[in-house]
Parts: structure tokens; C-alpha cells; sequence
């Protein structure tokens, strides 16, 4: 990918990387960093080799927050009219499973794009925090939305109010993530998981995201009844003949994603 | 490494201007050994904010100076640190606030640290300064030091993470015994209980003090780092996580440049030069 700013990707087997790149800013995210990360996103997520995305950030803090100096003058109606946010909802509908490999710093707008990711390996030591709150304002990019949703209400006002650090220890057992690693293996480890993910049938995991994604949002019994649609549809591919019949042959399954 | 002295302050080449700044600590980096000094002699070293906050600055730029693989903290005059000076002390603290603020970021800065970090207990290490001595890899005993927890001849508990690290050392009883009796414990108790490294007689207190450090210096520093983190570990993880914290690490340990110098050492019969690395 060329013309990048912001960030950096590449793709090694089927697994792409997206690293933000402004380390002497902590990652700091602006606005055309965010609209490149969607981007990258977006054509990953139509690119047929890759089968899983890694968001991850260069040097000591994965993001420090929002460009501050970008929005300072900011008003309601250029807000309005800019509508960046728009970017943000392009990335809850990437489709291909988006791990997310994060350390030293997540914090407000960091926090945000890291809880976008569907999971999170995370560097031991590693501090999130929605410091916004302290800055007079509040999170905008969803974050009142999916930290309540992951750890329900009462924690979620109390990190989102007081703006104080969660550590990684905290995060693990609130299931904002899903591990801890050593600091200097974050991404060994995270690209052995990926590549784990990667071997797992494509379609499968793709249509689990869906359903997920949608037990989040629906009542029950609409998710239920999506869920089912789903589940019906596995059975059109031929991954699912491959992993049935590799079941009965006791032999491993190789899938190809159709 | 050249030493300037001026006044009473030892300022070495440019770059260490800066270790003016402290006031109730002496810092000096000879060898690859930080040697922290406690420096309120004529107070028995006992603790001020200051000084809480320059100890913690100074193990924080320890940990940051990659030419530091070893950290000695150790007490200017005849002890080592007599805990809190009372003299800051009055009626409207708030005890746990000053804690919160002064003594568990410093102690925390030390637990954190994965370099070796020894106690040189000089003297007497009272209170919070035995805290401190708790909070190290490493105490060295002179052998007119002793340890005293007495917190609760004022009516208090043992702070500065004391009982945690002492019940770890000794066990929960003889942690019980020690908090609530407030007993002084000697050089070679301490030694028979576990608390201390080893007992250094009067003769040989610098020498062998300087060689335990230098030796520390010398050996790999990345895998005594993991087996720090790796021990502060077995408080925290189940087994099962242990083992995958431990595989890590021990990954990490088989990619650093002294683990492949101790292996071609030993192939080559030969003593390794650790590099640190």
C-alpha cells in the first residue's frame, strides 16, 4: 500500500499488519490516520490472501489518545459537518476476524480503535484509560458504547468518570482482553495466534463475527433467529463438506475459504 | 570513571549533571554497579518525602541506564534507615494518604525493577527502612545491623508492602511474630531465619559488599530481569498460567546474546563474558 502517512502494512503469508506510525507522538491519532486505517482495513478486507488482520502500534505505547491540537477550535456544527466518525462505523463492518496487539499506552481515542479490534493481545504492563473526561469532554468514538457493553455499567462509569488506569490485570479480568504476554513477545505471540485463526475455516469465522457481533445488539430471539440463518448458510460452502468429511476420514481438513 | 568533585557533590562528565539534584541521596554509577547512599547521616538516614521520591528517581534511572546491571542501596554513617522521620510527622496526617503518594510509589518502583537490587543494611533498618531492605533481591548484613519492625511500638502496622514481602520471606507466623512482638532481630537470626542474604563481618563490609555487586554486574542481566518477573509471578498466576508466563520467558531468554555466549563458553571451556544483553 502506498501513499501512507500514518500508519505502515504489510502482508507476510495470509495475515496482514497494520502498525500505527507516529511513535514520537505515542501514536497520537488524527484524522487521516483513522481514514488510513479504515482503508487499509477495507482492502484487507477484500483481499482473498488475507484471511486475518493485526492492528498494532510502533514504539512504546500502541496510542496515547486523539490529536488534541486538531480539534481544539473545533465547534458543534463543523463536528457536524466534518463527520469523522463516519470512519469509525466503517470499521465495525470489516468483516475478516481483526486482532488487535496493544501495549504501554491505550488511552481515549486509542482506547477506542483498540476496542474496535475483535480481540486483544495485550503487553504485560500495559495501561487503557479514557482520560477525556479531564479535558471537559467525553469519548466520541464510541467509547461509552462498547466498554459498557463489554463490562457492563457500573465499571464502565467509574473508568469513563474518573478517567483513572485500568491495568492489564484489570482489563483480563473484565474481559476487555483476552491475554496478557510478554512485553518484548506481544507480537510473536500475536502472530501465532493470528496464524492459528488463519488455518480456521474463513467462512465460518467470518459468519461467527456476524452472529457475535449481532447477539451485542439484537433481543435474544432476533439473534436466534440470525444466528440460524447463519448456521444454515455454512452448509452452502465447501469448507464445511471439506470439515465433515475430514472429520469422518479422521484426517485434518484443509480449507480454502469457499 | 573520572570523578569532579565539587562541593559536596560528585558530578560525573556532562551527561550526570544532573545528579545535583539530589538531596538526601548520593548516586553514583562506577562498573555497572548504581550505588544508592542513603544521605541524612545525622538523622540515621530516616525517611522525608524528599527522600522517598529520590530514591524512587534514582532506581528509576538506574533501570533506564543501560550501563546499570546492578543496584546497591545502602545507609551513609551507622545505619541503614531508621524509617519515618518522626519529625514530619503531626497530628493532622493522613497516614495513608502520605503512603499512597510517597512510600508505594517508591516501593513499587523497586519491585518493578528487573535489574538486582541489593540492601546493604549497614546498620539499623527500622520501620519503613526495613521495609525497603524487605523490598530488595538482595539484604546484605553487616554484622552489628539489625532489623526491627517497629511500627507497633507507635501503634501501627508494618507499611511499605513490609508484611507482604516478609510473610513471602519468613512465613505468615513467624511474619505475626515479628510485626506485632516488634522484636529486634540480629545479623545472624536474621541470616537463620531467611531474611538475610549472608552476615559480613566489620574487616571485609566494603570489599565483599562491592564484590557481591560486581558479580551481579557480570552475570545476565535480561535472564535475572525474567526470573524477578517470572518469581513476582507465583503470587498471581495458577499453575497453568505460570507454566505459559514461564515458556515466554523463557523464550525471551533463549534469544538474548548471553544466553548464546553462555552456551559457547561452556562448548569452548571457557568463562563467559556476559554482556548484559
Amino acid at each position: 500500500m502506498s501513499g501512507l502517512e500514518y500508519i505502515e502494512s504489510s502482508v507476510v503469508d495470509n495475515l496482514a499488519v497494520i502498525e500505527l506510525n507516529r511513535p514520537r507522538q505515542l501514536n497520537s491519532l488524527n484524522r487521516k490516520m483513522v481514514s488510513e486505517i479504515v482503508e487499509a482495513m477495507e482492502e484487507y478486507d477484500r483481499d482473498n490472501h488475507v484471511r486475518v488482520i493485526v492492528l498494532t502500534g510502533k514504539g512504546r505505547a500502541f496510542s496515547a489518545g486523539a490529536d488534541i491540537d486538531e480539534m481544539t477550535n473545533d465547534n458543534p456544527i463543523s463536528l457536524e459537518l466534518l463527520n469523522q466518525f463516519a470512519d469509525w462505523d466503517r470499521l465495525a463492518l470489516i468483516k475478516k476476524p481483526i486482532i488487535g496487539a496493544v501495549n504501554g499506552f491505550v488511552f481515549g481515542g486509542g482506547f477506542e480503535l483498540a476496542l474496535c479490534c475483535d480481540l486483544l493481545i495485550t503487553a504485560g504492563g500495559t495501561e487503557f484509560a479514557f482520560p477525556e473526561v479531564g479535558l471537559g469532554v467525553m469519548p466520541g468514538a464510541g467509547g461509552t458504547q462498547r466498554l459498557t457493553k463489554l463490562v457492563g455499567r457500573t465499571k464502565a462509569l467509574e473508568w469513563l468518570w474518573t478517567g483513572e488506569r485500568i491495568s492489564a490485570e484489570m482489563a483480563l479480568a473484565h474481559g476487555i482482553i483476552n491475554k496478557i504476554v510478554v512485553p518484548e513477545l506481544l507480537m510473536e505471540e500475536t502472530m501465532k495466534f493470528a496464524a492459528k485463526l488463519a488455518k480456521q475455516p474463513p467462512l465460518s469465522l467470518r459468519l461467527i463475527k456476524d452472529s457475535v457481533n449481532k447477539a451485542v445488539d439484537y433481543p435474544l430471539y432476533e439473534g436466534m433467529q440470525y444466528e440460524r440463518k447463519n448456521f444454515y448458510l455454512l452448509f452452502g460452502s465447501e469448507d464445511q463438506k471439506e470439515g465433515m468429511n475430514a472429520f469422518i476420514e479422521k484426517r485434518k481438513p484443509d480449507y480454502h475459504g469457499k | 570513571m573520572r570523578l569532579l568533585k565539587k562541593g559536596n557533590r560528585i558530578i560525573m562528565g556532562n551527561k550526570e549533571a544532573l545528579l545535583q539534584m539530589f538531596e538526601t541521596i548520593r548516586y553514583n554509577v562506577i562498573d555497572g554497579v548504581a550505588w544508592v547512599y542513603l544521605n541524612r547521616p545525622d538523622k540515621l538516614n530516616a525517611f522525608t518525602r524528599q527522600m522517598n521520591r529520590e530514591i524512587k528517581d534514582a532506581v528509576k534511572r538506574a533501570s533506564f541506564d543501560d550501563e546499570v546491571r546492578c543496584i546497591v542501596i545502602t545507609g551513609e554513617g551507622r545505619a541503614f534507615c531508621s524509617g519515618q522521620d518522626l519529625s514530619e510527622v503531626d497530628e493532622n496526617m493522613d497516614h495513608g494518604q502520605v503512603l499512597r503518594e510517597y512510600y508505594g510509589p517508591m516501593i513499587k518502583q523497586i519491585r518493578n525493577c528487573e535489574k538486582p537490587i541489593i540492601a546493604a543494611v549497614n546498620g539499623v533498618a527500622a520501620g519503613a527502612g526495613f521495609s525497603l531492605a524487605l523490598a530488595c533481591d538482595f539484604r546484605l548484613v553487616f554484622e552489628k545491623a539489625s532489623f526491627i519492625n517497629a511500627f507497633i511500638h507507635v501503634g501501627l502496622i508494618p507499611d511499605s508492602g513490609n508484611l507482604y514481602f516478609l510473610s513471602q520471606l519468613v512465613g505468615l507466623a513467624k511474619a505475626a511474630e515479628l510485626a506485632i512482638l516488634g522484636e529486634k532481630i540480629l545479623a545472624d537470626d536474621a541470616v537463620a531465619m531467611g531474611l538475610a542474604t549472608r552476615k559480613i563481618p566489620m574487616d571485609t563490609w566494603n570489599e565483599d559488599v562491592a564484590e557481591f555487586a560486581a558479580r551481579l554486574a557480570a552475570m545476565p542481566t535480561k535472564a535475572i530481569g525474567i526470573i524477578k518477573r517470572s518469581l513476582k509471578a507465583t503470587s498471581s498466576l495458577s499453575f497453568d498460567d505460570y507454566l505459559e508466563q514461564e515458556a515466554q520467558g523463557q523464550r525471551l531468554a533463549g534469544l538474548t546474546n548471553d544466553h548464546r555466549e553462555g552456551v559457547a563458553a561452556f562448548m569452548e571451556k571457557r568463562k563467559p563474558v556476559y554482556s548484559g544483553q
